[in-house]
């Protein structure tokens, strides 16, 4: 509660693309497993970060829970402004339908649909026509450079232009977040290599990233990096590029974060 | 993709959709994946339809051809005959009857036959007591007619054979007497004495009775056999529409002391009751339909499950797209009901084929109920929605973070 600094003034009259307050997951068993053990974060709008930890340590879980796609035993999770805490399975659907973006290590396509409609189905539950599900996609394709590929299926493709299709998809909607979980894993070095410089490139265009990755060298090329460790964050590059993320935004918009942040950084600190 | 900061302002929320169209090309991406699995599991459904289809169409056709034959043969042919009750004397009614039952106003033919005492015979050497159950019977020149009756061979009778000894065979005696054609001039052996068989009849329907006799002049019974002439089936026909005006008259008409031992049928009524009996055949091919059908749905249950268990990554899939509970069950649904009225349409089609190849082998015009038809694929949907709810539920209980663990 004691340093607050010029930057963390300006975090918290934003709104935050993502925000975890306390969250604790336990899953069921004899003994139970604490999976997540009180992590609280914040990521702002516009940010490119890396969660890196061994493997266990809780990455995907936390990725699930952001991604409303599991529920905290404890804790408050805030998307783009809402707490979505106590969101029922509609709304939920509809957070991850509009506000998230998955890219999953296994890609996930489905095998019979071509790279454009696999694309599209990105923005299926958002109940857009289908015409313009395939514009939007067609756009999302270029985007990740894969314009010469849109009617191939997933099996006529490589592993990294699979993942290519995939991130389009979780980006084809505009999310407020692109959840990432090793995007990477399933790739060789030079796929690999391409798809974080696709990252990358989104980034700079506006788009907000968090991957997840047990690739220390591959973190620690990305502007923060987030390090979990038996379900708690372990340290958290401060991030540096977010003080313009909230200008123009009123102060005490986002008060309920006030807390949580500062034990965040207070954690930070004490490394 | 929007740069710059976001806010509550800057995006409502709205909740997930799925359109109707959508809905459609995702409950069968599945099956067109998956074609031949698709084929195979809607197999049962195409044949227990098929079979229910097929059943009723065929029975429909025939039942369709029985009323144009009852149509062809008239409905408006009455038959009096003595009742058998106790003081019914001799089984025969009043010689006079034929000419009052004529002198009704809508009765347009009249005809009677007189059932001889005498037996017919292959020959003289067969044993008498054996007739084969066969009658004798003196028939009016106005009995063909009158029954639209016609001959498969030969002659009717007429004025001069009516007084000689010749003979007309119904188309079961001449069977039973295995007299097949009249050119060579068989002979048959009644009450002793030798008749030529100058032809043979086609079936009656609307008077089985008369296909197992034979029918020789009334002059030749008077003369050779020295017969009393009282009828013993008169048979009429009415004018179109006073068939029950006439009926009613009947009675008193032909046996004014006594009416009641006078017994009126109309035969297309005994027809169209015996068409309506269904034959246990049909009961049975119905029966085999629905056991069909029945394991049609448990396949499609089982399928779909299947199904499920497989595409675990593809619910995950959906649900992180932002599918609801909901938009998962019903892309279920409607995959396990797509795949059941796949299945009813081939067993429509497949029924109707059955029915046109068999109605057409047996000479029947074609009818496909429209109620089978309509019948066929409800059953269909309705399976399906019951086959797919199970599986259903399952998808949308799936949670997320589990269905989308590799697998
Ligand atoms: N469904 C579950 N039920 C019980 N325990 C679980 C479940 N899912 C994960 N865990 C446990 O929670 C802990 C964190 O798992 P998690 O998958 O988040 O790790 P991770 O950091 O993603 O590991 P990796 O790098 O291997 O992917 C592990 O100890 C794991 O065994
Ligand atoms: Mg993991």
């Amino acid at each position: 509660m004691t340093k607050a600094s010029p930057a963390t003034i300006a975090q918290l009259t934003s709104t935050p693309a993502l925000e975890l307050i306390d969250i604790v997951k336990e899953y069921p068993g004899t003994p139970p497993v604490r999976a997540l053990d009180g992590v609280s974060l914040r990521v702002e709008d516009g940010e490119l970060a890396a969660i890196v930890g061994p493997s266990g340590s809780g990455k995907s879980t936390m990725l699930h829970v952001m991604g409303t796609l599991d529920r905290p035993t404890t804790g408050q999770l805030r998307i783009d402004g809402r707490n979505v805490s106590e969101f029922g399975d509609r709304r939920l659907s509809a957070v991850r339908s509009q506000l998230i973006g998955f890219v999953f290590q296994q890609f996930f396509l489905i095998d019979g649909m071509s790279a454009l409609d696999n694309v599209a189905n990105g923005l299926l539950y958002a109940g857009l026509p289908t015409a313009k599900r395939r514009v939007a996609a067609a756009e999302a394709l270029i985007k990740v450079g894969l314009a010469h590929r849109l009617g191939h299926f997933p099996n006529q493709l490589s592993g990294g232009e699979r993942q290519r299709v995939a991130i389009a998809r979780a980006i084809v909607h505009d999310p407020a977040i692109v959840l990432a979980d090793e995007p990477t894993g399933n790739l060789d070095s030079a796929a690999s290599e391409a798809i974080m410089e696709l990252l990358h490139g989104l980034h700079q265009a506006g788009s907000t990233i968090l991957v997840i990755t047990h690739d220390r060298e591959l973190a620690s090329s990305l502007p923060r990096q987030i390090s979990v460790r038996d379900g708690r964050i372990e340290t958290d590059t401060s991030p540096s590029h977010s003080n313009d993320a909230g200008s123009g935004w009123p102060a005490g918009k986002s008060a309920p974060g006030h807390t949580a942040s500062s034990q965040l950084l207070n954690r930070a600190n004490d490394e | 993709m929007s740069d710059g900061p976001r806010s509550n302002e800057s995006r409502k929320l709205k909740p997930s959709k799925l359109r109707p169209a959508d809905v459609v090309s995702v409950g069968s991406s599945g099956l067109r994946t998956r074609k031949m699995r698709t084929a195979l599991s809607a197999l049962g459904i195409t044949i227990g339809i098929a079979a229910m289809v097929g059943v009723l169409g065929i029975s429909e056709s025939s039942r369709a051809d029985l009323q144009a034959q009852i149509e062809a043969l008239g409905t408006n042919l009455l038959s009096v005959q003595p009742s058998g009750g106790f003081g019914g004397g001799d089984g025969t009614l009043p010689e006079e009857s034929v000419a009052k039952v004529s002198r009704i106003g809508p009765v347009e033919r009249v005809a009677d036959v007189v059932e001889m005492e005498q037996t017919i015979l292959r020959n003289d050497v067969v044993n008498p007591n054996e007739t084969g159950g066969l009658s004798v019977m003196a028939a009016d020149l106005d009995l063909l007619a009158t029954l639209n009756g016609d001959v498969s061979t030969g002659v009717w009778l007429d004025e001069a054979k009516a007084s000689v000894p010749t003979v007309v065979l119904g188309s079961v005696a001449a069977e039973r007497l295995a007299v097949t054609e009249v050119d060579q001039g068989p002979m048959v052996y009644i009450g002793g004495e030798w008749f030529a068989v100058v032809g043979i009849l086609a079936p009656f329907p609307l008077a089985p009775d008369l296909d197992r006799a034979a029918l020789i002049g009334k002059p030749i019974a008077a003369s050779m056999f020295e017969a009393e002439l009282n009828p013993s089936i008169i048979v009429l026909r009415t004018r179109a529409g006073s068939i029950d005006q006439v009926r009613s008259v009947l009675g008193p008409t032909v046996d004014p002391q006594s009416p009641d031992e006078v017994s009126i049928s109309r035969p297309s009524e005994l027809l169209e009751a015996q068409d309506a009996t269904e034959s246990a055949f049909t009961n049975l091919f119905l029966g085999l339909g629905a056991v069909s059908l029945l394991v049609g749905g448990v396949g499609i249950a089982n399928v779909m499950v299947i199904a499920v268990i497989e595409r675990r990554n593809e619910i995950g899939l959906r649900r992180a797209l932002g599918a609801t509970r909901a938009h998962i069950r019903r892309q279920f649904l409607t995959e396990s009901l797509i795949l059941s009225v796949i299945g009813g349409l081939a067993g429509v089609v497949l029924g109707a084929l059955v029915t046109a190849g068999y109605s057409t082998a047996q000479g029947w015009q074609v009818v496909v109920p429209p109620l089978a038809i309509i019948g066929g694929l409800a059953s269909a949907v309705i399976i399906g929605a019951i086959a797919g709810l199970y599986p259903a539920m399952r998808a949308a209980r799936l949670a997320p973070t589990e269905a989308l663990r590799a697998t």
